[in-house]
């Protein structure tokens, strides 16, 4: 568990991001962002290809270190605890689900891949597992497909399965906060509609980040959303703002009128 | 404008002539190993019998057969594998996931290719030097396999550190992610997936160990011995090091002038088994390939 003798703050936010600033080597990828991430909420992230956006959610998951060359500064508290002080990062990022654009499915059988998570924190009874699996899978829109074939290769399902597998597999960390990074990429626009479904429901349970190219999932998900350009966090309004013409910064509404970028 | 002109001509004449030329090459490499097995299993051939294989040599090695030395490279290869392959694999696995990219590690790298430059030769003097006489193991089983597992080193730790790094990274970030781990990703995810070319690695080591001849001539491998070993601290004879001495030492009596091909075909034959063995496993194992 994470430390529990830290600040207790019932109006702190899930994540409270103040000053980040995160370089590889020289180039800065990301300057100064201070915002916060609300519990049980969608956060959406947009902008153009390197604005930072992914730099910001490796961040999020101390994945600075296994990332050669990346450097954070700056201060993340997630549920109140700084995230650079925390010991145990096992458990931080146990509690921190993460999708990638590419689906990721491990050389394991479609159940492993889910039963993964839990047999790594110690759940060994098959019974146990089984309901876990079931239970990810279903959440994730994916029961019905693999049922038949749980002992398959999880990594010779199609692009879209793997990424709904992806997801089964974050939620099997029963993670209190769940980071997307362009989720949809690699998946055909059926299934991400079921996936964007699913993300709707999990919102009561899960505090979500999305990171998304495409600017009208931000607009049918997220709650509120940050506008991310070149390093510089531009705007963070509720999302219907881009799109009613209260953003504060010109450039916010440009980019999602496709003015540029 | 699809008529052949000049240019396209001597295009062509030059690609056929090139294509020749690599297709000869090729067919250069493989003469060679045509031609010893050719003989190998012409003049080897007839010696063969079950009690060549299976008897004492007789008459100072003019008559008889090879068991003492086939127990013995049994014996050698077995021993160098229990000392090389935990310490190479273990080795590789440190080197692949857990070392920083730094000079103590660039330094390690180029201490591994170095050893593998080693010449047998030189081998054999350290194993002289420092396990039978330093550490006191004399002429043994142990002193020489430990010999040859320093020698072999290289190829196990370069084989199991390339099929390590042949698993995709994207797997092991998302088991990180997942808070497991580094031992953990490892064990569930990176050596499940690596285990068929560590394997192989580990049979091309056998044949090289079985072929090895200086390495043990100086540390444990007798000439002439006809009983078979007991224990690590034993001296024994090898089937190596037996073609060596009748191919070199006896003159050989006009009855006995087959046996070192014999000797040769059946060690060509280990080793060619073993190497069979290991193109099988692979390729069962990459039936079941998982990405």
């Amino acid at each position: 568990m994470v430390d529990a003798t830290a600040p207790t703050a019932a109006a702190e936010a899930k994540v409270a991001v103040r000053d980040l600033t995160i370089r590889y080597g020289d180039h800065v990828a990301l300057k100064d962002v201070t915002l916060d991430i609300r519990e049980n909420e969608i956060f959406g992230i947009i902008g153009p290809a390197n604005s930072g956006k992914t730099s910001f959610l490796r961040a999020l998951n101390r994945m600075d270190t296994f990332t050669p060359g990346m450097h954070v500064e700056g201060e993340i508290r997630f549920a109140g605890h700084d995230i650079r002080k925390i010991n145990n990062l096992y458990a931080l990022r146990k509690r921190i689900g993460v999708v990638f654009p590419l689906p990721v499915g491990l050389p394991l059988s479609v159940y492993d891949n889910v039963a993964l998570s839990p047999r790594l924190s110690g759940v060994k009874k098959r019974a146990d597992l089984d309901v876990i699996v079931e239970r990810c899978l279903r959440r994730a829109a994916l029961w019905d497909e693999v049922k038949d074939r749980l002992k398959s290769l999880g990594s010779l399902l199609s692009g879209g399965q793997q990424q709904r597998l992806t997801i089964a597999r974050a939620l099997s960390q029963e993670p209190d906060l769940l980071l997307l990074d362009e989720f949809s990429i690699a998946v055909d626009p059926v299934t991400t509609m079921r996936i964007e479904d699913v993300l709707k429901e999990l919102k009561e349970e899960v505090t979500i980040v999305l990171v998304t190219n495409l600017v009208q999932q931000a607009r049918r998900l997220a709650d509120r959303t940050a506008f991310f350009l070149t390093g510089e966090c531009v705007e963070i309004a509720e999302t219907e703002a881009y799109f009613d013409g209260r953003v504060k910064d010109t450039r916010s509404s440009d980019y999602v009128e496709g003015r540029f970028g | 404008m699809f008529d052949a002109t000049d240019l396209n001509a001597s295009n062509r004449r030059k690609q056929r002539l090139v294509k020749m030329l690599f297709l000869m090459m090729t067919i250069l490499l493989i003469v060679p190993v045509l031609l010893i097995l050719t003989v190998l299993v012409i003049k080897g051939g007839p010696v063969l019998s079950f009690e060549f294989l299976f008897s004492d040599p007789k008459e100072q090695m003019t008559a008889g057969g090879i068991f003492p030395a086939l127990i013995g490279t049994v014996w050698l290869v077995t021993v160098a594998l229990l000392a090389s392959v935990p310490l190479g694999v273990a080795a590789a696995i440190y080197l692949s996931e857990y070392a920083p990219d730094n000079w103590f590690t660039r330094a390690i790298n180029l201490a591994i290719i170095n050893l593998a430059g080693v010449p047998s030769i030189v081998h054999a003097l350290f194993g002289v030097g420092a396990f039978v006489l330093f550490f006191e193991f004399g002429t043994s089983i142990l002193a020489a396999s430990l010999t040859l597992a320093v020698l072999t080193l290289p190829v196990v730790i370069v084989a199991t550190r390339e099929s390590l790094q042949a698993v995709p990274r994207a797997f092991r970030e998302a088991c990180w992610n997942m808070g497991a781990t580094r031992w953990q990703t490892i064990r569930r995810v990176v050596l499940p997936n690596s285990v068929s070319g560590i394997l192989t690695g580990v049979i091309l080591e056998v044949s090289r160990t079985a072929g090895e001849t200086a390495p043990i001539m100086f540390t444990g491998a007798a000439i002439f011995l006809p009983f078979l070993p007991e224990s690590v601290n034993d001296q024994t004879m090898a089937m190596s090091l037996h073609l060596y001495a009748m191919a070199t030492q006896v003159p050989l009596p006009e009855h006995a002038q087959a046996l070192p091909y014999g000797v040769a075909l059946v060690l060509i034959g280990m080793v060619l088994a073993m190497n069979a063995i290991s193109i099988g496993f692979r390729m069962w194992l990459r039936g079941k390939k998982k990405w």
